[in-house]
């Protein structure tokens, strides 16, 4: 059975004549530990898709279903027990004003932790920071620190599906590495499922093990990583795509 | 030929905890070519750019001993020289188009703006040049293009229309910052296909900076690899795979790879040794 | 001296040990660099000494600022004990001028409370729920706006009656909107960014949102726009007094007092330019302040 599945999602933002359909009849499913991959140009709806599983883009219709659950409207506390997001960006994704401390604090309060020191500590440990990072500032940390504690947030609820959403695109290519290494480690650690959005197929080929490619808001095809490393793409765009990303 | 000399060039930054060095002693040459600056942010490779045209904002400082375009030394320059040798004689494209145009004017207004700054023609003979000038960048109906407002192009347009505006007085040098990071692959591919015909059939020298090594190595003739304020490395960029410096060797390794798929990517290693060596001279 | 030092590098760490310590760093670099603004720091001066002044107002000065001596009236400046002369009534000015500098913060500081809370709850309220509740609201807010602001203060301390505390309530009432509309703005950009989203996805609800997400980053330039406006909330406020609607004599309220030297100002100019040039030092000093305090607290430049 699959972890989390979507079908025939339609997300639009809008209403009338400024109707703008984002994601049109996306279906995909993910297997539980499985990482899928959703690929795309800038516009393709990707993020969207996310969002939209998220409860963040509120009109889209359709069916959600994660770990057999159907989901509706607005989402449970229990929900955000299961699946958590990371953003793309990590200077837009922390509070400027909260040390990394209050950001996993409150964190862990609003999901009921009463153990809030001892998990501070662990979770700073469990994405690579350590303790001297507790108590800074989100400006006295580098971009790759920023995404490590959004990570130590989005783990900070113990979820079992992460959704990533460019996690490093963002980042230098030294960095991207690290994050990259991270975020393979903890999905063995923590037997996690992903949904990974990213723009650069390469990193998609890394981490997944399924894809699939989007433009204009559709799904042109869903292939497995092997195809992908082996350029057999069927659709001519994804096809386009794999050769200008080589 | 040599267009531009560049020798012993720092950018500082005075704060309270100090002096912060960005750009430490940086030489090199760049002739009728296309020369390449990679490095991860903060290396000091846009700031290399901006102080080749001495737009260094205060409080920082930028000194050298000598920026000279072809045998004119830059470094003597009053604000107001400058102002002639920017656009005119080095033009610079930005990483995105939406911040370096005017949203409230058509871009056809401000291409003819920028042309007439230059050449004191009419009106006519200007919008002439401007369609021209938009033809050359690959844009079809560029009449219908001139009409509308920045906002009204996507990101491929945009940098396009930028480099036009930026090729209008025929500048020598051409500095492009960036100029794909904000596309999509597949509209990067034609902006430097664009880019790198304009400057062939006009014998202009490029500065291409960028953080893209396999876009660098692809696109430029020679690369300088700047970490941490200094040029660590410099190569052909067909060798750019085979380069030496532990830093750059670092880089190409940290990048996953299709064709060669790994349970885990290389980290790289910083060695504090790498930013408190002498920058290597990009000079030929 | 070490310890002095030991201090400084513990103000300064970049890894502080406790939240306390935190706290304590982030204050610390934001004074410094508040204090390397020369002009903001002469104002943060100015204010100081007004409050020393008000609090130390019997001890500073030299004569009673009610006691009338009518043979007395209208000497000029530094004439037998009275260093600033006196008024129409034969008061000496200093006193009166230092004893008015109570009335000035009793206002300033009673506005600086009522409006920008006001404009604060009902901006991020309006913002972050959006909506009805965000048109009525607006819509509230956009009437109060429409009037003049004197005039409609001018309409509350008629109906209300004259005096001090009903001028206060009506500057306040006439202050509040740009503060909520300010408030409302800049909830708009704030909930959409990813840290609300990334917040509201712990299930967090509004209430948690709006006081420990949203405030924090509206109240600094709240404060930043406080204090510029508080130069006009001063003149507002002798305004009304200069009107005879806010402070009533005998009190030596400053606008109060350039109303009554306005009669003599051909023949001494002094009884009314004194009280005017105090007003004008204490609105230059906040708006000084100001100027400093959002170079410190603008989150949007916080960060260069």
């Amino acid at each position: 059975m699959s972890m989390i599945s979507v079908e025939n999602l339609d997300v639009w933002f809008g209403r009338g004549r400024d109707r703008v359909d984002a994601v049109k009849g996306a279906s995909f499913a993910v297997k539980r530990g499985e990482s899928f991959g959703l690929v795309g140009e800038s516009g393709s709806g990707k993020s969207t898709i996310l969002r939209a599983i998220m409860g963040l883009a509120p009109d889209w219709s359709g069916q959600i279903t994660v770990d057999g659950k159907a989901i509706s409207g607005r989402r449970e506390k229990g929900f955000y027990k299961q699946v958590q997001m990371v953003f793309q960006d990590p200077y837009a994704s922390l509070h400027p004003r909260h040390s990394v401390d209050q950001v996993l604090g409150e964190t862990l309060l609003l999901h009921g932790f009463t153990d809030i020191d001892d998990r501070v500590v662990k979770l700073l440990d469990d994405v690579g920071l350590g303790g001297k990072f507790r108590f800074r500032y989100p400006h006295q940390l580098s971009g790759g620190q920023r995404q490590r504690v959004a990570i130590a947030r989005a783990l900070a609820a113990e979820p079992e599906i992460l959704l990533l959403d460019e996690p490093t695109s963002a980042l230098d290519v030294s960095v991207q590495a690290e994050i990259l290494n991270l975020l393979a480690d903890l999905r063995v650690e923590h037997g996690l499922t992903y949904v990974m959005v990213s723009h650069d197929l390469s990193v998609v080929g890394h981490m997944c093990d399924q894809l699939a490619v989007m433009k204009d808001g559709e799904i042109v095809e869903i292939m497995a990583v092997d195809a992908l490393r082996a350029m057999k793409a069927v659709h001519p765009y994804s096809q386009h795509l794999l050769e200008a990303s080589v | 030929m040599t267009l531009l000399d560049v020798e012993n060039l720092w950018v500082k930054f005075p704060s309270r905890h100090g002096v912060f060095d960005a750009v430490r002693g940086v030489s090199f040459t760049l002739g009728k070519e296309r020369l390449g600056i990679v490095g991860e942010s903060g290396s000091g490779k846009s700031l290399t750019g901006r102080a080749i045209l001495k737009l260094i904002r205060p409080p920082g400082i930028m000194t050298a001993d000598r920026i000279s375009l072809e045998g004119d030394d830059l470094m003597p320059k009053s604000e107001r020289d400058m102002q002639a040798v920017r656009g005119q004689r080095i033009s610079m494209v930005m990483q995105d188009p939406k911040f370096s145009l005017n949203p409230v004017m058509t871009i056809g207004e401000q291409i003819m703006e920028a042309y007439q700054l230059h050449n004191a023609v009419g009106k006519k003979a200007a919008f002439a040049k401007a369609v021209e000038m938009l033809e050359a960048v690959s844009i079809r109906d560029a009449p219908r293009v001139m009409r509308a407002y920045p906002h009204e192009m996507s990101g491929g347009m945009g940098q396009r229309i930028m480099i036009a505006m930026m090729l209008i007085p025929n500048p020598q040098i051409l500095i492009a910052d960036e100029p794909t990071s904000a596309l999509d692959v597949s509209v990067q591919r034609q902006v430097l296909d664009i880019m790198d015909n304009l400057v062939k059939e006009r014998g202009m020298g490029l500065i291409f900076i960028s953080h893209d090594l396999n876009l660098v190595a692809d696109f430029c003739d020679r690369v300088l690899i700047m970490y941490a304020g200094r040029i660590v490395e410099v190569c052909d960029a067909d060798k750019l795979r085979e380069a030496k410096h532990p830093y750059t060797q670092g880089l190409l390794n940290s990048l996953p790879r299709l064709d060669e798929p790994c349970a885990r990517l290389q980290v790289l290693k910083r060695d504090p040794a790498w930013s408190e060596a002498p920058s290597v001279s990009g000079r030929i | 001296m070490s310890e002095t030092q030991n201090l400084r590098a513990w103000l300064l760490t970049d890894t502080p040990t406790s939240r306390r310590h935190a706290k304590y760093a982030a204050a610390y670099q934001g004074w410094l660099s508040f204090r390397s603004n020369t002009m903001a720091m002469i104002g943060l001066w100015i204010l100081i000494f007004l409050v020393f002044v008000a609090v130390a107002a019997p001890l500073l000065a030299p004569h009673d600022p009610f006691e009338q001596t009518l043979s007395n009236r209208l000497q000029g400046l530094n004439s037998d004990g009275h260093i600033l002369g006196t008024d129409s009534l034969g008061r000496d000015i200093l006193s009166r001028l230092i004893y008015g500098s109570r009335i000035t913060l009793f206002i300033v500081g009673l506005v600086a409370l009522i409006a920008p809370i006001t404009g604060l709850l009902v901006g991020t309220v309006a913002g972050y729920v959006g909506g009805w509740t965000d048109t009525v609201l607006m819509r509230i807010t956009d009437i109060f706006l429409a009037f003049p602001r004197l005039v409609l203060a001018l309409a509350f301390v008629a109906a209300l009656g004259a005096g001090i505390e009903n001028a206060v309530l009506a500057i306040s009432l006439t202050a509040w909107p740009p503060y909520a509309r300010m408030a409302r703005a800049e909830t708009l950009t704030i909930r959409s960014s990813d840290y609300i989203s990334a917040i509201q996805l712990q299930g967090a609800g509004p209430m948690r949102i709006i006081t420990k997400h949203i405030w924090p980053l509206c109240i600094s330039s709240l404060i930043v726009r406080v204090t510029l406006d508080m130069a006009g909330i001063i003149l507002a406020a002798a305004g009304l007094g200069f009107l005879g609607l806010g402070a009533q004599p005998p009190s030596p309220e400053w606008g109060a007092m350039i109303s009554e030297g306005r009669r003599f100002i051909l023949d001494s100019w002094w009884v009314a330019t004194v009280p005017g040039l105090a007003i004008f030092t204490v609105s230059l000093a906040f708006n000084l302040l100001g100027d400093g305090l959002r170079d410190v607290l603008d989150p949007k430049d916080a960060e260069k």
